[in-house]
């Protein structure tokens, strides 16, 4: 079975004046059925140039677009219509028609395909059903909450069934907790409808707690791409690690190692947590085994694909022999940070990535879901 | 003038006066929108792009409307002729009247639509929906309540200009107050065309915001 989008060396160049603007650059990427795939990067990116790629909103200056096997480059407008109409699009800004009720605004996609009347409003009230807004079918979008206004925009985009849908920054004018109940309805269409997703953001959080896959781009071209576990266990490239920053959270920033230092008397040593890796059990075990006193001092374990990740820093406190064998041990486990104690500080650079993020000033242990 | 003489006359103006606004304005209305959704569309980055029609309808817009309007009866007389067979009288007004209001309408319609967000147009589009159906459910659609207004400034708009027509005899309560008042210094009867038109342009106003918030359900 074919990928459901391929893009084959996309290009997309836009001229303003005697200004090219190379929006997405030689992008080669596979979307398989099923899956929900995450695209990631920083403003200007060319993030919302590419998803308008794959519901041929824009054309490419160069390359192929293939949808659910069928090339869609190189076809008229009028030829484009019937193609966007089977791929389900999702604003930021929701984009809700103000002159009509909620029904209404689910039921225009169906009045474009032609539906009858009755099969539209059967249709209307099982969708509306799907999203939790039967009651507001009568209601006009601006009297109705942000939250409540994305679900309307995704009724409205599943209404003709389509095996794709696009969200551009669909949780981005949203509050944390509205976020996370779009993000789960969004899941729901997946799993239960077994709709394709592509997720727009500029959100590392939204991607590790939704996607399976993710591209990061950077000034118009996918500089990364793998699974979500993998990106965020080992990134390669720095614009990754600074996107994980912000999702993690975990490891502490100079200033805060500053302040661990002077407030502690032991060594500070930070521990990745990887999947089968740096467990509760296991670094019990080894200080234990090497007479070692570990208190956690800072860090954070986030789930992402059901996976635990993330990391620990420990206040260490025995003799020094000790807890350097307790170190060869670890390091041969999982990636070990260390900050030195007071008395011998070795100034282990930062990296930037961690710089970012960690600006907190008290140590925390977050764990999430 | 007493009363009896002047109800017969008065009725007749309000009629012709009448006749020549609602004709106008339907006629005026639907190509002024008809103008005002091109020069809207054809904008640049706007659903029809296109840089050349662009051009040329706000060049034409840009030279006819800052014309006067009793410039204009004269000026296009000729046509009027031409395209009404006669050169005074209501009929002959409506045509000048029709022109006029198409290229002031389609200025005020393209405003309006300016303000529309673009998002909407571009949630259409992705929906697969043509250009057609965007322009009358979307674009139109969307932007009905300030149009009703503007359409409602476009009648007191016509409903001065068509007293204008008195200057080439077209008839109508413009026609009225200048020649049973004016060049009879009776004041009464000019006063009486005043009030008159008062009444009717409320009229409309009210009609019109009433219109406006209906659509705007509020
Ligand atoms: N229609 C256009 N005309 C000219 N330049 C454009 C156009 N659309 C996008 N660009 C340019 O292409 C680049 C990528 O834009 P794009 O909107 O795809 O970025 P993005 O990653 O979605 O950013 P954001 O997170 O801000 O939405 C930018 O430099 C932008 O200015
Ligand atoms: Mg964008």
């Amino acid at each position: 079975m074919s990928a459901m989008v391929c893009l084959q060396h996309v290009t997309k160049e836009f001229t303003a004046g005697k200004q090219t603007v190379r929006a997405v650059d030689d992008v080669s990427l596979e979307i398989e059925r099923g899956e929900i795939f995450g695209v990631i990067g920083y403003s200007g990116a060319g993030k919302s140039t590419l998803v308008r790629l794959i519901n041929a909103l824009e054309s490419p200056t160069s390359g192929t677009v293939v949808i659910d096997g069928e090339t869609i480059t190189g076809r008229t407008e009028r030829q484009l219509r019937p193609v966007r109409a089977r791929i389900g699009f999702i604003f930021q800004q929701f984009n809700l028609l103000g002159s009509r009720t909620v029904a209404g605004n689910v039921a225009y996609p169906l009045r474009v395909a032609r539906w009858p009347k009755e099969r539209r409003e059967a249709r209307v009230a099982e969708l509306l059903e799907f999203v939790g807004l039967s009651d507001k079918a009568r209601q006009y979008p601006d009297q109705l909450s942000g939250g409540q206004k994305q679900r309307v925009g995704i009724a409205r985009a599943l209404a003709t069934s389509p095996g794709l849908l696009l969200a551009d920054e669909a949780t981005s004018a949203l509050d944390p907790e509205t976020t996370r109940d779009v993000l789960d309805l969004l899941r729901r269409v997946n799993t239960e409808l077994g709709v394709t997703i592509v997720v727009i953001s500029h959100e590392m959080s939204v991607v590790s707690y939704l996607c399976d896959r993710v591209a990061v781009m950077e000034a118009g071209k996918v500089v990364e791409e793998g699974d979500v576990y993998t990106i965020f266990s080992s990134p390669q490239q720095p614009v990754t690690r600074r996107f994980i920053a912000t999702a993690l959270h975990d490891r502490p920033g100079p200033d805060v190692v500053q302040r661990l230092r002077e407030r502690h008397r032991g060594r500070i040593v930070t521990f990745g947590v990887r999947d089968g890796h740096g467990s509760g059990t296991f670094l019990s075990e080894q200080f234990r085994a090497h007479r070692v006193d570990g208190s956690i001092v800072y860090g954070g374990i986030t789930d992402i694909g059901a996976k635990p990740l993330g990391s620990l820093t420990f206040e260490l406190v025995g003799t020094e022999v000790d807890v350097d064998a307790l170190l060869v041990t670890m390091r041969e486990h999982t990636d070990v940070v260390e900050y030195g104690g007071p008395l011998t500080p070795t100034d282990t650079t930062v990296d930037e990535a961690t710089a970012d993020a960690a600006t907190d000033d008290d140590a925390r242990v977050e764990v999430a879901r | 003038m007493t009363g009896t003489e002047m109800l017969p006359l008065l009725w007749t103006a309000i009629g012709q006066t009448l006749t020549m606004v609602v004709s106008t304005l339907a006629i005026g209305g639907l190509a002024g929108l008809a103008l005002g959704v091109a020069l809207y569309t054809t904008r640049p980055g706007n659903l029809l792009e296109n840089k050349p029609v662009s051009t040329v309808l706000n060049a034409i817009v840009n030279v006819v409307r800052p014309i006067p309007f009793i410039i204009f009866i004269t000026a296009v007389q000729p046509l009027t002729i031409q395209v009404t067979g006669a050169s005074y009288g209501t009929a002959s007004v409506i045509f000048p009247l029709a022109i006029m209001a198409t290229f002031g309408t389609s200025r005020i319609v393209e405003q309006n639509l300016v303000s529309l967000d673009p998002g909407l147009i571009e949630a259409a589009r992705a929906m697969g929906a043509g250009p057609l159906r965007i322009i009358g459910t979307v674009i139109v659609r969307e932007a009905l309540g300030p149009l009703i207004l503007g359409f409602t400034f476009l009648f007191v708009a016509i409903t001065d200009m068509s007293a204008m027509a008195g200057a080439v005899s077209g008839g109508g309560l413009g026609d009225f107050a200048l020649t049973y008042g004016y060049q009879r210094y009776d004041y009464v009867v000019t006063w009486v065309a005043v009030g008159v038109i008062v009444v009717i342009v409320q009229l409309a106003q009210l009609l019109g915001n009433r219109l406006a918030a209906r659509v705007l359900h509020h």
